[in-house]
Order: structure tokens, then sequence, then C-alpha cells
């Protein structure tokens, strides 16, 4: 149509790479995302500086209330326990469950995925089958009953979100890896005699790279929610402070003292938010908003 | 000819960018008659699908209409709110498209499709606008209209959704109808049906009819005139006959060769000049210039055999020519207009 | 319609076998023996029972055996015996499965409703300041864990406005019947319910914006406005209606994470559904009790899955079942 005809040209590859940057500190909401991601991570590498000490130990009269005593900006709950502490260290736990909890259900959704979208047939439906009861069965309570029949702690609460939320990642490797499959670069290969390894690693993958990044910010999201909510519940590891433990023991005292169940939920919500905020310029920025259709 | 029914005057589109305006169609004039046929003709990109949404008020964004009037049976339609725009469509003017897959609603019945199109003008009950849609399946040439009626689009072919979309259009009884390209994702033997339709409809209710299409050959039988578009101007607007006996633009010329079943070898009326008519192209060779990089002359210099320093440096000026106009520097040359 | 139901009653029992042994394969996972964990950990069982146990499930038979005999108990609905709560898993999840049923119901109609009636008002002012405003509070939702917005929602309107119940599905003290009752439930169910949906609320809203700004990009919109129907009747009979297919099927395929924030939104409001059940099956380390609330509850995403499949053929008459 003569409309479409005089759309700019593609940029090319590189050029489109090199921009990509630029373009998603563009974005007001990216920008914001990767601010509040560097406050976060500020928090978890300077926690141990700005609160040395065990943040579940006793540190002052319990239920301090925000501005109260200089030395509890947030204020203490009732263990007496502060709570600016925690939220510094709870953010290291978030983070580093989220982001290896990500990692783990990225190894294997890409693996199925990959496998599934390049091999085809047989192994295609057995694998999507697999996929499909993942899907099925609801990610929490299972994830409830992995970490209740492997005991809490950091550990299997990685691997037990990360084994639970890969399904939605496969099926997305999958429908990329089809595509590819069939594009000239990788038949191409495939008459020379690559290796479907080589193909797959070479040829595929690095461009099925786009989404798979936007669901990677997405994933950690997710994983801190899961993550918050399974300590929320008791089922956290009991020898490091959460961000949803806080909210959990802060339960007790909503009548009194809101204050802390209140200030550890906000912590989560920022979290989260700023991954979704990165997703989604990710996206804008990686899939060009059709572009590329 | 008597008063026209469409009169488009000066009519110019652009696409508003961050550099600022590109000009897609310039100072585009042209006219339709009650019951008459004119073809807009040119390659993708020329600027002749703009045009037919610019006369009903649908240009869309990015593109904007920067200029000129569109006249409906007086009435300049550009000067008109999107309320009072609304009205006018699907009665006085509508449109069928080159798509009819995707230009109908999946997930509504045809019936409750072409319907809408009535009550949405008319206050008339739903019977009695159900009665006038089966009449108007019946008039387009549906079979079992009442069975046709209920049912989905995916369920017909391509050929009867576009006699649906023609029913549609024809719903409110318009005094023009603008065709974009209906025919090209069709069967040729469906093509030559749909075609047909059109031109019967016309003889028989009056209604003028504006054909976009890239493909001459497919409008030569029925059309009246034929307007040649390049690099959104008009380059050539003749009645069909003289156009295709006598093309005056290398343009015209070309696209009159690139037609398939020997257009081409109809003998020339005139002493067509040396080398150039009786070249037989297949095709033209180079490409429409892109927007962005308009030449400052003639647009069609780059490609033409016939380019010398002046259509490089100036844009030809519309002249009157035979039964109509051309825009070339050297089409008087040889002929005598 | 006839390979359709053939066709989904194989994937019925294909994701009961997967489950089964995914089951069965935690229960071996735990530590102690299989008889320790059916029977609850801390001994809540005489030895002699034990024993018992042992034999009638064939713990003493190779795994293969075990694993029969244990889909042989699945396949006659036999979840085994809760020695906590000493009553029958099947009884005990029957008991509790309408309570969480009501609250999911209810909350994905909450989500449905207004998150599409977000996205569908964002839709039509996009790039105005409500679409942003939409935009954002969409935003915060989609990143506010469940449980924290349960105990926001319990402080500002149990606590402090004192307008609805903290939890519970009933009035405790009030001997209610008829009508009453059934008010009475409504009230309990206010906070649970939004609580639960505000985050599908903010999925929806998203994803109705950008499906009905994508509706608006296609072809049969611009016929629609060629032929002169209103703007306020194209959206709401041409793009409204193509917009909710996605709604649809993501609604689907989120039936399991509901079901999982509902376990969180019952024990925040101590709602008597599977979800508290599964709690208190938790701590009590009673897991067989928590893998039939698992077994079950994915029973309950397939089925209702074939239901959504039903309802989208409603809407797109392009698909047919088969």
């Amino acid at each position: 149509m003569a409309r479409t005809d005089t759309a700019s040209l593609p940029p090319t590859r590189t050029d489109f790479r090199d921009r990509a940057v630029g373009r998603l500190l563009r974005r007001p909401s990216a920008l914001v995302g990767l601010i509040l991601l560097a406050g976060i991570l500020a928090m978890a590498a300077f926690a141990d500086v700005a609160f040395p000490g065990d943040p579940l130990d006793m540190a002052g009269s319990p239920l301090l209330r925000p501005g109260d005593a200089a030395e509890f900006p947030l204020g203490t709950d009732m263990m007496g326990r502060d709570l600016a502490s925690g939220i510094f260290h709870g953010a290291r736990v978030s983070l580093l469950i989220g982001g290896v909890a990500a990692l783990v259900s990225l190894v294997i959704g890409i693996g199925i995925g990959a496998l599934s979208g390049y091999y085809g047939g047989r192994v295609d439906r057995a694998l999507m089958r697999v996929t499909e009861l993942f899907q099925t069965i609801p990610p929490f309570l299972f994830t409830l009953a992995l970490v209740a029949i492997l005991q809490p702690s950091i550990a299997t609460i990685t691997t037990a979100i990360g084994i639970t939320s890969w399904s939605g990642l496969a099926r997305l490797v999958r429908a990329e890896v089809l595509r590819l499959r069939n594009s000239e670069l990788a038949q191409a290969s495939i008459i020379l005699g690559a290796s479907d390894a080589r193909i797959i690693f070479l040829h595929i993958l690095p461009n099925a790279l786009a989404p798979v990044i936007v669901s990677a910010s997405i994933l950690v999201a997710t994983a801190i929610l899961t993550e918050s909510s399974l300590s929320f519940l008791g089922l956290g590891d009991p020898n490091v402070v959460s961000w949803g433990g806080m909210v959990g023991a802060g339960r007790e005292t909503i009548r009194t003292d809101p204050h802390v169940a209140a200030i550890p939920g906000v912590a989560i919500v920022i979290a989260v938010l700023a991954l979704n905020l990165l997703g989604d310029g990710l996206n804008d920025v990686l899939n060009g908003k059709g572009e590329r259709r | 000819m008597s008063d026209p029914v469409l009169a488009v005057d000066g009519l110019s589109i652009a696409f508003q960018t961050r550099r600022g305006p590109l000009p897609a169609v310039r100072d585009l004039s042209f006219s339709v008659g009650r019951g008459e046929m004119l073809a807009i003709v040119g390659e993708s990109g020329c600027g002749k699908s703009l045009t037919a949404l610019a006369l009903l008020g649908l240009v869309p964004p990015p593109g904007r209409v920067t200029g000129g009037t569109v006249r409906l049976e007086g009435r300049d339609l550009l000067a008109l709110d999107e309320a009072a725009l609304r009205h006018v469509r699907g009665a006085r003017i509508s449109m069928i498209f080159q798509e009819p897959m995707t230009a109908l609603n999946p997930v509504l019945t045809v019936g409750e499709q072409i319907m809408e199109a009535i009550l949405e003008h008319e206050p008339v009950s739903r019977k009695a606008a159900r009665e006038r849609t089966l009449a108007l399946l019946e008039r387009v040439r549906i079979p079992d209209p009442a069975r046709r009626f209920a049912e989905y689009p995916h369920r017909m072919s391509g050929g009867m959704r576009q006699r649906v979309m023609i029913a549609m259009a024809l719903a409110g009884a318009p005094a023009v109808l603008v065709a974009d390209e209906p025919t090209t994702a069709l069967d040729v033997t469906i093509q030559a049906q749909i075609l047909s339709l059109i031109d019967e409809l016309r003889r028989e209710q009056g209604t003028a009819v504006v054909f976009i299409t890239h493909d001459l050959g497919v409008v030569s039988r029925y059309v009246d005139r034929v307007l040649v578009m390049y690099a959104g101007r008009k380059v050539e607007e003749r009645d069909t006959r003289d156009l295709f006996a006598d093309p005056f633009h290398p343009y015209t010329k070309g696209l009159i060769a690139a037609q398939p079943r020997g257009l081409a070898a109809r003998p020339q009326a005139g002493p067509g000049p040396a080398g150039v008519a009786r070249e037989r192209l297949t095709e033209i060779p180079g490409t429409v210039p892109a927007l962005a990089a308009m030449p400052p002359g003639c647009a069609f210099a780059p490609r033409c055999p016939l380019a010398d320093d002046r259509c490089v440096r100036t844009v030809p000026p519309p002249r009157p020519a035979g039964s109509g106009l051309v825009a070339c520097h050297h089409a008087g040359e040889s002929h005598a207009i | 319609m006839l390979t359709y139901l053939r066709r989904s009653a194989a994937q019925l029992v294909f994701v009961l076998l997967g489950i089964a042994l995914i089951n069965f394969f935690l229960l071996h996972l735990a530590p102690g023996d299989a008889a320790q964990v059916l029977a609850g950990e801390s001994g809540a069982a005489t030895p002699e029972y034990m024993e018992a146990l042992r034999r009638q499930f064939g713990l003493d038979q190779p795994l293969y055996i075990q694993f029969l005999r244990y889909l042989g108990n699945l396949a006659t609905f036999d979840l085994g015996y809760s020695f906590r709560q000493s009553l029958p898993v099947s009884e005990l999840i029957l008991q509790r499965l309408p309570a969480t049923l009501l609250l999911m119901g209810t909350a994905i109609g909450f989500a449905l409703v207004a998150g599409c009636s977000l996205g569908f008002l964002a839709a039509r002012r996009a790039g105005k300041l409500t679409d942003t405003v939409i935009s954002i509070v969409a935003l915060l939702f989609y990143a506010t864990p469940v449980f924290w917005v349960g105990i926001m929602l319990i402080v500002v309107f149990s606590v402090i406005l004192d307008w609805l119940p903290v939890g519970g599905m009933t009035s405790v003290e009030a001997n209610l019947g008829g009508l009453a009752l059934v008010g009475d439930v409504a009230l309990h169910l206010v906070l649970p319910a939004v609580t639960l949906g505000l985050f599908y609320l903010a999925i929806y809203a998203r994803l109705m914006r950008a499906a009905m700004l994508e509706v608006y990009g296609q072809d049969f919109v611009r016929t629609a406005r060629a032929k002169g129907v209103r703007l306020r009747r194209i959206a709401w009979r041409h793009v409204l209606r193509n917009a909710l297919l996605p709604i649809v099927t993501t609604l689907g395929v989120q039936l399991g994470s509901i079901l999982g924030g509902a376990v969180l939104v019952e024990t925040v409001f101590s709602w008597p559904g599977l979800g508290r059940l599964a709690f208190s099956a938790l701590f009590q380390r009673d897991l067989n009790l928590l893998l039939g609330i698992l077994f079950c509850s994915s029973v309950v995403v397939v089925l209702v899955n074939i239901a959504v499949d039903l309802v989208y053929t409603l809407l797109d008459p392009r698909i047919e079942l088969g």
C-alpha cells in the first residue's frame, strides 16, 4: 500500500543495537524503572555498610513509628527489629532469589522451547504436553508443596520457583525457534552440514534474544512476588530477613501499628514495578512495536 | 459534461513527520459526473489509495489533507466536521476496499454488517432494514440471500465477500462509489464478474464510480476516463479510448506497454515518437522515488527515456491535450495537440 | 464437537496422570518413608496403624507397583485419609471447594468487568490524561503483592473505616438464614474478592487497552467508518467484541495462577476455602492433604479451561470445536 511504502527503512542490526540503549533511556517509564532498580541494587550492595549487624536481632524498643527515633527512620516491629535494616538486607534476598530463580526457569524454558521448536514432531508433542501440564498445575500451590516438602531455604525456594515458572517462556521460545528454523540463514547452515547444537546456539537463539530478554525481566519480577508470598506464609528461609516475611510479621499489629506491615510492602511494590517498567521499555525498544513485522 | 457529482480541486495530502510535512499527493484535481466511471491508475506508492481515503475524509495519521477541496454534490467535504462527515459517508459517498478478507468484521454476520449501513443513516425499523439487506444481497447476485444473511464472513469466498462489500456500499444509494483496488485480491474470472457487477450497477443507478487500480488492463473495458498518477501528481487524464490509442505521457506509455494481453500492440493513432512507442516495455525500469527524495523537476525524469535538462529542473505544468490533460515537457513535440 | 470432547478427555487424562506422577514423586522426595508422610509426620497414628498403612499401600513392593496402586486409588477418587483432620481428603476438599469457587468467580468477574472497562476507556482516550492515569494505576496494581493489598484493605476498610468485616465468610455471632445470610456472605466477600481481583484487573486493563488499539488499526474498522458508523458504535460493536478474544484466552491461561492467589487471599481473610485448607495442611505437615489439594485444583483448572474454550467459540465464529 502506498502508505507503508513510505515508512522509514528498517535499521541495520548493529545500528539497531547501538541505538537501542539510547532509545531505552529516552522512554520515561523505562528510565524510571532503571533508576528504581539501581536504587534497590545499591540498597542490597551497601546493606552491610549502612546497617551492620543481623537485621533479625532486636535493635531498639518495639513498635517505634517512623520518626519516633532518629536511629530508626522507618521504626521498629513488635520484636524491636529495625525496619530500615530489614528493608536493606531484604533487598539482597529478594534480588538473589528473584534473579537465580529466573535464571533457572530461563535455562529450563529455553532448553525445552529450543528442543521442541527445532526438532518438531514427536519431541515437540511430548515436550509441549509436559509444558501444558506445568501450565495446568497452579504454579503457586506447586511451589508451596515443593518448598514444604524440601524444607524452606534460599536454595530450595529458588529451585522451586524456577521449576514451576518456565512454561510460558518455553512456549515463547518454541514459537521463535520455529520461525527462525525456517529462515534462510538456518536453512543454509543445515545444508552446509552444521551440527544441530551449532545451528541452535549460533544462528537461532541469538536471534530469539529480544523476546527472551523482555520475559527475563518479567520473570524476575514474578519470582520476587512469589518469594515474598512464600515468606509471607511463613515458608521463607528462617535464617534471613525477607520483605514478605516482614509483612507477615507486621500482620499481628495492623490494628495498632499498620506501618510495620505497610513499609516492606512498599519495598516489594517498588522492586516489582521497576522490573515491569524495564520490561515494558525493553519490549517497546527490542520488539520495535511492530516495526519488524 | 453537466454538473459533476464529485469535484476535487487542488487536493494535497502530506505525511506529518518530525522533519516537517512530506507531500504525498500534490495539487490533484479531477471530477466525475453522474453514472461516470473514472479510473485512477498508478504504481503503488503514487498516492492513489491516499486520494481515495481523502474523498471520504479517512486519511489516517500521520497523513493529513493540507489543501484543496473535495466537493460532493456541491458541498465541500473537507470543511465538514467528523459528525457531519459521518452522515455523508455510507449515505452519499461510500467505499469498497482491496481486501475483502480483512475489510469485514469477522465476528458479525454479513447481514448485520450490511444492515448497519442502513440503520446508521435512516430511521427505519430493523425489519425494514433486513428486507432491504436481503434485496441488496440479491442485487449483487448472492445466491440464497436468506441463508447468507446469517453467515459469517470467513465462510464465504473472496468474490462473495467482495459482493457483500458492494452491497454494503450501495445500501444508502450513494451518489459516488470509491473502489480501491476491489479486484486485486481476486481470481481473474471473479475479477471480471465483480467488475461487470460494478459497471452494471452504475449504469442502472447512475452512481459515479472512482476506481483505483494499478492495473490498466483490468479497467480498460469499463471506465470512461483514466487519470494517471505518478509520485503524487496527475500526469495524464484522458478518455479511455484516446488514452489507449495514443498515450501522451511516457509513463502512461510504459504502463500500457507493461500490460499483458497485447494491449501495447494496438495500432498507434498518430505518428508516435520514434523509438518510444515501439519499445515494448514489459516493465518500466527503476522505481517510484521516495517521498523524502523527490527530485525538484519532473518526478518521472530519472526513469524517462526522453528526460533532458528542462525535465530535471522544472515540474511540467498540466496542459490541455486531446480529450484531456497531460503534464510532460515533451508531450507536444511530435503530436498535434 | 465430538472430536473436541474426545480431545479434552484425553487431555484431562494426561494431566491427571502427570499430576499423579508428580505427586507420587513428591511423596517420595519428602524425608521419612511414605507411610509417615501419609499419616502426618509427627506421629498422629499408632505404630500398628502405620504398619497397616505400609501394607495397604504396598510400601514393601517395588516403586512401580506402588505407583500403580496410587493411580488405582486416584481413579476411584480415593485421595487418602487426613489423620490430622480425621476425615478423608476428598471429603475435606469437597467441603471447601465451593467457598474457593465463589471467591474465584467473584474475583474474576470483578477483574474482567472493571479491567476491561478501564482498558476500554484508556484505549478510547489513548494518549490523553485518562489513559495515562489508568495505565499508571494498572502498573501499580500489577506490581503489588496480593497479600499486602489484602492487609492494606483491611487496615483501611475494616480497622479505620469499620465498613467491612476483617475476615471469615459469615458473622459467627449472628445465626442468619435465607436472604440475610446471602447478604452477610456478600459483605464478607467484598474485600477478599477485590484483593484477589485487583492484580488481574491490572492485567486485563493493560491487555484490553492494547487489544483495542490493535483492533482499531484493522481494516474492518476503516470499513465501518467508511459506511458512516458512529465512533461510539464502532468502539462498542466492532472493536470491543474483537478485543475481548485475547482476554478470554488469557483468562484460561491464568486460572492456575488465580487459584494460587486464592490461597494467599484466603489466608489473609480466613476465608474457609481450599487455600486456607492448604495453608493448615502445610503447617501440620499433612502432605497427603496438600497433594490432594494440588491434584484437585489442577482438575478444576482443566475443567474450567474446557468451559473457557466453549465461551471462546461463542465469541469467535471462526473457531469451531474439533
